[in-house]
């Protein structure tokens, strides 16, 4: 981090850092499954709640099912919401993940990336999200504690914008980020309540003026709630360089949809999301040292995807290796590569795509293993252009 | 379907919320019926056999005969099957 001010830096695990922000965002209402696959997250938050930090309502219930349906009662009714879940917990959401969208509930939701079952896995991959991918939530993927910190703050103000009222996922990988001890900065309470008022909402439950939500609309109706949707998404990107702008000036940590590294001369380059972006920066240092034209694109903004930026950036390699950490079985490639790809289309560029799925179940994204992608993809420069899918590291 | 005649997109209220109580007064919910009742008034006896059994109910009662409320009824037929008098028949909506 590029903080050179006397900042006090607190060491603290990525969920620790997540529950200190949700606490500093003056949230109204928590409700968390507070069993498997649950996370440290709502164990601090229940801590924080208890000891009276905060005066948050804090409601635990019997399922991942019931913790979202609680929490969109609670948003409804005009407060500001948190919950966190994981893998298994967030498929058990699944369908109340829709609703949260087509409510227009600005809830915000820390996701640990992890592995769905079968075979059990309780470790890190994109899966569990990528298995929700179209449920009309915004989607950012942050690559260490400190981001997931700035990112719940950032989080409330994009989803409660009314030109946005989107529910947010701050999506952490699971260990690599819930678990692992960083040094962080903090934001003063007082600046975090300046950044941060309390949330305003015109549309709410109220027994002085009564409203009815979660309405039947029949066909004559149901796509134009669904275009309304797709129209906030897209007023997503304004409102995100309006917001992390201005947490900038508050704390000099900027923030952007992508992240381009040693991208204007590289001819082949890994597009990545998540913690294995700062391994993967690391390596492509290591093999400049060397004179490889390589490069990365960390792609922190999933939903709304940033094709155009990621188009152009991407258009005039050779090799364009997209780390996958999903699968999506019987298609061309996984979930990343399909947008990546998609932005590649109509452009006078056409470099060719390695899909590498990697990293699945918590396997280890060393940077041997980032290497040995890399070299794969530096050999296919060679090779026609096309879509490949391939496993990196995967036992004959 | 008048579809024209329906607000677009960006005039209804976010998340099909009905921002004003009440409102379900205001859905007819007849409009999917295929066949309506008709009343043969001179057979009519007025003995409420149909306003009894219909599930709706879409009879409406007179002083001398009854009649339907069309806004509401789903033309099941149930009245003219069960009309002591056939006093009813169903004909094309």
């Amino acid at each position: 981090m590029q903080n050179t001010q006397k900042t006090h830096l607190v060491p603290m695990s990525g969920s620790e850092a997540v529950a200190k922000a949700v606490i500093q965002s003056n949230v109204d209402f928590i409700s968390a499954y507070p069993i498997t696959p649950q996370t440290i997250i709502v164990e601090r938050l229940s801590d924080l709640v208890a000891s009276g930090e905060t005066t948050a309502k804090f409601v635990n219930v019997e399922s991942e099912h019931s913790a979202l349906s609680a929490c969109v009662g609670a948003c409804l009714a005009g407060g500001r919401v948190f919950t966190a879940t994981s893998s298994q917990g967030l498929a058990l959401m699944h369908e109340v993940l829709y609703l949260t969208s087509g409510l227009r509930c600005p809830i915000v939701m820390a996701v640990a990336n992890r592995a769905l079952s079968a075979p059990i896995n309780i470790h890190g991959d994109h899966s569990d999200m990528m298995g929700s991918r179209d449920s009309g939530w915004i989607q950012l993927y942050v690559e260490n504690a400190q981001e997931a910190y700035d990112w719940v703050m950032q989080a409330y103000r994009i989803a409660e914008d009314e030109r946005v009222a989107l529910p947010f996922t701050v999506n952490m990988d699971g260990y690599v980020i819930t678990h692992s001890v960083e040094p962080l900065a903090l934001v003063d309470q007082t600046e975090a309540n300046q950044f941060l008022p309390p949330r305003q909402s015109r549309i709410k439950l109220d027994v002085q003026k009564p409203m009815t939500f979660g309405t039947l609309t029949l066909p004559d109706y149901y796509s134009e709630f669904k275009k309304q949707q797709d129209e906030a998404m897209r007023a997503v990107p304004e409102v995100f360089g309006e917001v992390t702008r201005e947490f900038a000036e508050l704390t000099t940590r900027h923030y952007e949809r992508i992240t381009p590294y040693a991208m204007e001369d590289a001819k082949v380059a890994i597009v990545s999301l998540g913690s294995a972006s700062g391994t993967v920066r690391w390596v492509v240092r290591n093999l400049r040292k060397q004179g490889l034209p390589v490069g990365a694109l960390k792609v922190a903004l999933f939903r709304p995807f940033p094709h155009e930026q990621v188009g152009e950036l991407l258009e005039h390699l050779d090799v364009v290796i997209v780390l996958e950490r999903a699968l999506s079985l019987g298609a061309h490639c996984g979930p990343l590569g399909n947008d990546v790809v998609c932005s590649l289309y109509n452009r006078s560029g056409q470099p060719k795509v390695l899909d590498v799925v990697a990293g699945l179940g918590g396997r280890d994204l060393s940077p041997d293993s980032i290497e040995q992608i890399f070299r794969t993809g530096l050999e296919a420069t060679s090779r026609p252009t096309g879509l490949e899918m391939e496993f990196a590291g995967v036992r004959e | 379907m008048k579809a024209a005649a329906k607000p677009g997109w960006r005039e209804l209220v976010r998340g099909a919320v009905i921002v004003e109580p009440g409102s379900a007064r205001e859905f007819k919910t007849g409009d999917w019926k295929t066949k309506k009742p008709i009343l043969n008034e001179a057979k009519c006896t007025n003995c409420l056999f149909c306003w009894i059994w219909c599930p709706e109910p879409a009879i409406l009662r007179g002083p001398k005969v009854v009649s339907f409320d069309y806004d509401y009824c789903k033309g099941c037929g149930i009245c003219a099957v069960e009309c002591p008098v056939k006093a009813i028949t169903m004909e094309e909506d």
